[in-house]
């Protein structure tokens, strides 16, 4: 039988989830021999090769290029798992919610205290090649269906572990107290 | 001259005091009724709705409920734990909890609701309202992100001429703590404390303490909510 295959990404997160993924240990050997990676920052694979099983997907949506991402994943893997904070509900990036797009813009390029007086032409960056910053942060299942949801800032190892496990043998999860955390 | 009455919780047959309150009744037998705008002793607020348990099959509030003889109380079962995890939800997305960035975290109630009813996510789309945080008495941060109404502050800390520091402004969907600027900037650091700790949440807080007890010490790092209370039955 072949090994499941396994893509990750990154959106609007901080790379902690997938430090964490890391934080499972020797059970990466393990790991390796249970699935294939493919489009993911652990194997460096940049494109879809082909369908995968299980997407994880690290981050909210803070720009267009979140999304374009997000559906290709939502494509291309037949389960999606919303890994970490961010991806659940925005996470700090999502502290912006509320605040209307210019007044974030102005502040972190114009009047913050580390640009203050040095932006002296007030340039606001605005490149075609930039995303477009969306006007809030999206949780990812306001964008695509979402099968899974893995809570914590980071999600502890041990539950990204139990989650994969019990995907990739079909037996239900284990659910300790101490892996559900919000933080 | 309190009469002491039967009842039953679950099945199992209890004593308790009649009149008082199941909440307080189940808890000293070390049945765990949860409650976040509970305080025992004082008159009760019911706003919550976290205690709700059926009462002879009917749903009620645990907390403002005088107990009776020969009730028949549910409280752990499939039905209520789905309906107070209904609750949790509801309130996370009501306000703008980061549980990442909030001081509180580790000992929130509301948290730890959300760790006993394994809420891996809420299924109701987020709010994001907008709320003023004020942050302009010496002692407290008010960070109304994160007030979830219970009303303990209001009911419990007053200032020395019995005078509320806090209280509700507006009604509904505009409905806000808020503080009485000149009272709460007299507040000692005692005062200051008791406000954080009646906050279930992290909407009071004490300013230069913030993140002090490590993560793994906290009080619900390794241990439910209300497990304190079901070790009596154990
Ligand atoms: S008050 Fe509690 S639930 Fe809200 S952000 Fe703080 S720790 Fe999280
Ligand atoms: S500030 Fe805290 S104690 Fe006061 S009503 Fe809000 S949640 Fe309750
Ligand atoms: S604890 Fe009973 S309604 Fe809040």
């Amino acid at each position: 039988m072949s090994k499941p295959i396994v893509a990750t990404t990154s959106l609007a997160g901080c790379f902690g989830c997938h430090m964490s993924i890391l934080d499972i240990d020797d059970r990466i050997l393990k790991l390796i021999e249970l699935v294939e990676f493919n489009k993911s920052p652990v194997d460096d694979i940049k494109t879809f090769t082909k369908q995968c099983d299980i997407g994880i997907i690290e981050g909210g949506c803070c720009n267009s290029e979140n999304v374009h991402v997000l559906k290709d994943f939502r494509k291309n893997c037949k389960i999606l798992i919303s890994l970490g904070e961010c991806a659940i509900m925005g996470g700090l990036p999502a502290l912006r919610n509320g605040i209307p797009v210019k007044e974030c813009i102005e502040e972190a390029y114009l009047h913050g205290p580390t640009v203050d007086g040095v932006n002296t032409e007030k340039v606001l960056p605005n490149d075609d090649e930039l995303p477009m910053i969306l006007d809030r942060v999206y949780p990812c299942h306001e964008i695509v269906k979402i099968d899974y949801f893995l809570p914590g800032c980071p999600p502890r190892a041990d539950l990204i572990w139990n989650a994969v496990a019990a995907l990739v043998t079909g037996n239900e999860m284990e659910l300790p107290y101490e892996v559900i955390k919000f933080d | 001259m309190s009469e002491k009455v039967n009842f039953t919780i679950d099945g199992k047959t209890l004593t308790g005091e009649k009149g008082r309150f199941i909440v307080d009744v189940a808890a000293e037998q070390g049945v765990y009724i949860p409650t976040l705008c509970h305080m025992k002793g004082e008159k009760p607020a019911g706003s919550c709705r976290i205690c709700t348990v059926k009462v002879n099959g009917r749903a009620m509030a645990a907390c403002t409920t005088p107990l009776e003889a020969n009730m028949v109380i549910e409280n752990n079962t499939p039905e209520l734990a789905e309906l107070r995890k209904v609750i949790v939800e509801l309130l996370f997305v009501e306000g703008n909890h980061f549980c990442p960035s909030c001081e509180k975290s580790g000992n929130c109630e509301l948290q730890a609701m959300g760790y006993r009813y394994q809420m891996m996510v809420p299924r109701f789309n987020y709010n994001f309202p907008y709320r003023e945080v004020d942050a302009s008495t010496p002692k407290i941060y008010l960070d109304r992100n994160r007030c979830i109404f219970c009303k303990k502050c209001v009911r419990a800390i007053k200032d020395p001429q019995g005078k509320n520091i806090f209280a509700f402004r507006n009604r509904g969907a505009h409905l806000e703590i808020n503080m009485d600027l000149t009272l709460a900037a007299k507040m000692s650091d005692e005062q200051a404390k008791a406000a954080m700790d009646i906050c279930p949440v992290g909407a009071i807080l004490k300013k230069e303490i913030g993140f002090n007890v490590p993560i793994g010490q906290r009080k619900y790092d390794k241990v439910p909510i209300g497990s304190e209370i079901e070790k009596l039955s154990k």
